[in-house]
């Protein structure tokens, strides 16, 4: 088996007094959809922040394609190779959708090629194309949001919960684009409460509770382990 | 995985409040000058009056506009921003003396090439100053309000008395350039050369920072930043150097103002800026911190405000512009554009 592309290994993190992560290890294969659960308040969002920069390990080391970025700043993080989505979507709502993608490709113009890709996957971004992002509707936002990280190749994609709050008929079109993302032979980190979509885009799950990684195994394994959801997560995923 | 119809959204067309919603900061400015119309019985007194507003509105919104993006970027509230106003005024107005064979001249090309030169200097020197202000006073109280709120007026307080040491305790009192004196007749009304010289140099930083923001890519990444600075670094970009950037950018606009102001008033003092600082303060709060558009509309209202109700009740002049901070607050309090944040 290669090198994963990501791996954590005893992470801390601290926000303020609050000790969220006490000892995560992970590793995420690469050109594989890798599935991060477990109830609120975990840490899955912290431990997506943490390995973008934006909250400091106060111990332990991220590893990034063979790289350590653990005391990396932000964009220098970004430019070795990571795309973010976060939990809030993070669309700047001033901008336009066009201005909103520009901006997401980073090493120069909008590949047109590309583009016309993202556009497939997302149809409403080419109509709102000119429209100011504060506009668009919720799931338009989430669009927007996944698409700037697919607008260029990125060695590996974290993604916040892209369905939360969304309608079921924009969950579908996440889960087809990012189908479509993880048949280009993307790597991904997902971070997912939607079981549904867990189960249709997972190749591994890994699941965390308290801060720290409970279990780590195939998505195939637990999908199908009732007894393994309700022990790990005190409920069954496929009641959810 | 559950199959569910295609999202197809339907539109209504907004309402018309709706859409006029956005443009009604834009209006205030040609309301306030048909209420001006309207309450001033001379249309000459009513021209030079608008004609002074503006150009006072301009000078205000060069000295404002870099304190407004430097809020909106990385939440900094430079509380000695005044002392670039002073700086700038100070060097710009040394140089002007220098080169007096040149604004004695009476000569429109030299004096303009000699002012060019002096607000060159001017901003040279306070660009140099905002990079080490930024370095040694703002960058270690990053995110500490108070902090910054007192170590930056302890940095006005030491840039005033070094002006001090330099150049003397004495107020200095200059002479605009020769072809800049005195003023045209139009319409019976006679507006100051200088200041017409004060709204097309307004005009023209305006138009330039606005096509700065909007039509490149260093001016997509402030306007990002300036709505969410953590999401423009994860893309990728280095947030710290545009700040850096911008505060020295802003600091050499604030000089160009300083000089602009100096000129206007014809007197120069160590403290002006720090006088001016309120008007800027007012400005850049209902314009909506963070936006340049805002700050460029709330100086025009600033400036047409202060010259309208100085001629129709002097004594209301000092208050005028206060109220107009508080109606506008109590009408949008988040200023009159309001950059969104992210939350």
């Amino acid at each position: 088996m290669s090198d994963p592309i990501l791996r954590l290994d005893g992470v801390y993190t601290n926000i303020a007094q609050y000790h969220i992560l006490q000892g995560v290890d992970l590793e995420v294969p690469r050109g594989a959809v890798t599935m991060l659960l477990g109830r609120n308040g975990v840490g899955k969002t912290t431990t997506l922040r943490t390995v973008i920069g934006h909250w400091r390990a106060h111990k332990g080391t991220v590893t990034f394609d063979g790289e350590d970025i653990t005391r990396k700043p932000t964009p220098a993080i970004a430019r070795a190779g990571l795309g973010f989505v976060p939990e809030d979507m993070g669309v700047f709502a001033d901008l336009t959708v066009e201005e909103n993608m520009v901006l997401a490709a980073v090493s120069g113009p909008i590949d047109s090629a590309r583009l016309d890709w993202v556009f497939t996957i997302f149809p409403p971004l080419k109509t709102f194309w000119k429209s100011e992002a504060g506009t668009l509707s919720g799931g338009q936002k989430q669009m927007l949001s996944i698409a700037r990280v697919m607008i260029e190749d990125r060695k590996l994609y974290l993604i916040d919960e892209p369905t939360k709050g969304l309608a079921p008929a924009i969950i579908t079109t996440m889960a087809r684009a990012l189908k479509d993302l993880k048949e280009q032979g993307a790597s991904i980190l997902l971070v997912e409460q939607n079981f549904a979509v867990a189960k249709a885009l997972g190749d591994t799950a890994n699941v965390m509770d308290d801060g720290r990684m409970i279990w780590s195994g195939q998505m195939a394994e637990l999908a199908t382990n009732a007894a393994l959801q309700e022990q790990l997560m005190g409920l069954s995923l496929d009641a959810h | 995985m559950s199959i569910a119809p295609e999202h197809a959204p339907k539109m209504a067309q907004a309402s018309f409040a709706h859409r006029i919603g956005p443009w009604m900061p834009v209006l205030l400015v040609p309301m306030l000058v048909v209420l001006g119309f309207l309450a001033i019985p001379s249309t000459s007194s009513w021209l030079t009056l608008t004609v002074s507003g503006l150009a006072m509105g301009m000078m205000i919104f060069i000295m404002a506009s870099g304190l407004t993006l430097v809020f909106g970027l990385m939440d900094v509230i430079n509380f000695g921003h005044g002392a670039f106003v002073s700086v700038g005024a100070f060097v710009g107005v040394s140089v002007l003396l220098m080169l007096g064979h040149m604004t004695d001249a009476p000569s429109l090309g030299l004096n303009l090439v000699a002012l060019l030169v002096a607000v060159i200097g001017a901003m040279i020197a306070t660009g140099a100053m905002g990079w080490a202000f930024e370095k040694v006073i703002v960058m270690p109280v990053y995110g500490h309000h108070l902090k910054q709120i007192l170590v930056t007026m302890g940095g006005l307080i030491v840039v005033e008395q070094l002006i001090i040491v330099l150049w003397g305790p004495e107020e200095i009192y200059i002479n605009r350039p020769e072809a800049l004196k005195g003023a045209i007749t139009f319409a019976g009304a006679a507006l100051e050369k200088y200041r017409l010289v004060a709204v097309v140099v307004g005009l023209v930083v305006f138009a330039a920072m606005r096509w700065v923001l909007r039509r490149t890519k260093i001016g997509l990444i402030v306007r990002a930043g300036v709505q969410n600075g953590e999401m423009v670094e994860a893309l990728g970009y280095r947030l710290r150097m545009i700040f850096v950037g911008v505060f020295i950018a802003g600091s050499a606009l604030a000089g160009l103002g300083g000089v602009m102001w100096g000129l206007y008033q014809e007197v120069i003092t160590a403290h002006m800026g720090n006088q001016a600082m309120i008007l800027i303060f007012i400005v850049v709060i209902i314009g909506g911190l963070g936006s340049v558009e805002g700050c460029f509309i709330g100086a025009l209202l600033v400036g047409l405000l202060q010259n309208y109700v100085a001629f129709l009740e002097p004594k209301a002049a000092l208050i005028s512009n206060i109220g107009l901070m508080v109606a506008i607050l109590m009408w949008r309090p988040m200023g009159m554009i309001p950059v969104v944040k992210a939350k």
